[in-house]
């Protein structure tokens, strides 16, 4: 994977799927229309602030409740790149690594950088650089496994390929 | 991470898993790649999961006969988009050839598949839906997964999984009079939180455990995701086997774990300890004794959904409404959770008790637990229910408040317009 650079959006523990997309927006059928709600509830008008390549770092749990893979496609249509958090929820984690967007799990993850920090994500090195905070966070290695899948754009993209 | 030693033996999750799959002797950290015997979807079909499955440009799906899939969610249509909703979901089942398209009249997903015999022990389930945990109940290894993997699995008939690592949970004692098995599994969710299994396995042993119906097991079975868990799988007993052999279920296999499974963590709770309690708003893991709380004013309670809406729930409620009426200011919404479970529950005269103490009675759905239709809430509202999640504007306006509760309490907080123990009516 190429390395990933952007501005970072900080949220706290337990953000959960109804948060991420609010449950009457569920049956739109459009995925831009369901994306300019993401996280409304919580921090209005976020889809508005996000560019292409940016992370979101959060606290332990992120991603908990409903299997709704909208809320991970809703990120993925903003452009984010990566989610680090202390922990993820199974269902969450599985979506992310699925749809190509890196699961980074980060000890402290929410210390360690403040809203609006630019970092860089290099998978090669290992390492997070917080370029505002002029830090290097070393990361745990991706399992193999998931790394050919997010290398591949996504299980979709594996399978096509395989068959 | 590898905890297990050699000569460690497997806990149910990993029998199950390892049965499924090339890998004979799997251990808790480990990729595999497992064979699916059951894939269950409803309106996500129509959602993201078409669009995603026709990008691999297949002209059909690996198996016909192993797709279980029905609309629950938004039922009957309440809306014009999720009438298009259907739309999409019926002409994908149809191009596909699905043999088991059930239609919208049988009610909720878990509850259906698991009454027609779809789930059987020993069988590995995923579902476009979190509570796919409740088959756990039933002896399966059963868990949720996202729209792109129900396309993995419509197209090849595998799923990749991480071998969870498993807690166990030992039982004693027996629940005592109007506390019910969502009692436990809120108490349990509060004491180890919302993350306190993430990514592990949850095995139920003890004769606490064997002292559970088969509904109350699959209400433990179903909230296991609220803590992060993976699933929830009790030890096959006779209680299973009889309720198997009620349906006239047969070939299956009662899976046990090994006497040296390794389990990361034990806990043991004492049934006879449990008393009433409620999840507050905005997790389920923020749950105290009835008996703590301030006075709590309801404006609606809500009977029903995957979690709560069996024949044992509406029977403990109906109990406890039997001859009474509402408060004035309440509103009462019952939702069997099947029409099975709404026709015996007509034939047992609950039907008629609900009625005459004023509670509405709607079709069985998913509608009002995620806040989809049939009792949507608003503004500063408070709602006590028997559902599984009380997220921040889950069943409604995002001021609108939750708290999860037994059917028992549920029911008794609707007499009396506030939140009260099921013991005090």
């Amino acid at each position: 994977m190429k390395e990933i650079k952007g501005k970072v959006f900080l949220f706290g523990d337990d953000i959960n799927t109804d948060d991420i997309v609010p449950h009457q927006y569920l049956n739109l059928r459009d995925d831009n229309e369901i994306t300019k709600h993401t996280l409304e509830n919580i921090r209005p008008n976020f889809a508005e602030f996000v560019r292409e390549g940016d992370v979101i770092v959060a606290g332990k749990n992120f991603g908990s409740g409903s299997s709704r893979e909208e809320a991970v496609n809703v990120l993925k249509t903003l452009g984010i790149k990566a989610v680090i958090a202390e922990s993820f929820a199974r269902i969450y984690f599985r979506n992310l690594v699925n749809l190509g967007i890196l699961a980074i799990k980060l000890k402290k993850a929410k210390e360690q950088f403040s809203e609006g920090d630019n970092i860089i994500i290099t998978l090669d090195n290992g390492e997070i650089i917080n370029q505002t905070k002029d830090i290097r966070i070393p990361i745990e290695k991706i399992p193999d496994f998931l790394l050919k899948i997010l290398e591949s754009g996504g299980i979709l993209n594996k399978i096509k390929k395989s068959k | 991470m590898n905890l297990l030693t050699e000569n460690s033996g497997k806990t149910i999750a990993e029998k199950i898993l390892s049965d499924h799959s090339s890998n004979k002797s799997v251990s808790p950290g480990e990729f595999i790649e497992a064979d699916i015997d059951l894939v269950m979807v409803h309106e996500q079909l129509g959602g993201r999961i078409h669009k995603e499955y026709e990008k691999l440009g297949l002209d059909k799906v690996w198996d016909t006969e192993k797709i279980f899939f029905i609309l629950d969610h938004w039922v009957p249509a309440p809306s014009i988009e999720a009438a298009k909703m259907h739309q999409d979901c019926r002409k994908f089942a149809k191009k596909y050839k699905f043999k088991h398209d059930l239609g919208m009249d049988k009610g909720i997903c878990h509850q259906v598949l698991t009454e027609l015999g779809f789930a059987k022990p020993g069988m590995l389930i995923v579902g476009s839906d979190s509570h796919t945990t409740t088959y756990g109940a039933l002896n399966c290894f059963s868990t949720g997964i996202g729209a792109t993997d129900v396309s993995v699995v419509f197209a090849t008939g595998k799923l990749w999984f991480m071998i969870p690592e498993t807690q166990k949970f030992f039982l004693e004692g027996q629940l005592r009079e109007k506390i019910m098995s969502k009692d436990l599994i809120l108490q349990i969710i509060g004491d180890i939180s919302t993350g306190g299994a993430e990514y592990k396995s949850i095995e139920f042993h003890g004769d606490g455990a064997k002292s559970l119906s088969i509904d109350s097991r699959m209400t433990v079975s179903n909230m296991v995701v609220e803590a992060g868990a993976k699933s929830g799988i009790f030890i096959p007993d006779n209680n299973l086997v009889e309720w198997l052999k009620g349906r006239s279920i047969s070939n299956y296999k009662l899976t046990m774990p090994d006497d040296n499974a390794a389990y990361t963590e034990e806990f043991n709770y004492n049934l006879s300890k449990i008393v009433p309690v409620v999840a507050k708003p905005s997790s389920p893991d923020n749950v105290v004794p009835v008996s703590e709380l301030p006075e709590i004013k309801i404006d609606q309670a809500f009977l029903g959904s995957c979690t709560n809406g069996r024949l044992e729930d509406l029977r403990q409620a109906a109990q406890i409404l039997k001859n009474k009426k509402i408060y004035r200011d309440v509103r009462l919404i019952v939702i069997p959770a099947s029409k099975e479970i709404y026709l015996n529950a007509i034939k047992e005269g609950l039907i008629e008790i609900f009625l005459n103490s004023n509670a509405i009675v709607g079709n069985p759905t998913c509608g009002p637990c995620f806040g989809g239709h049939l009792g949507v809430l608003g503004p500063d509202e408070v709602c006590i229910s028997t559902t599984n999640r009380n997220f921040i504007g889950r069943m409604g306006d995002v001021s609108s408040k939750i708290y999860l509760a037994s059917p028992t309490t549920t029911a008794a907080s609707a007499l009396k317009g506030k939140i009260v123990d099921p013991r005090e009516v």
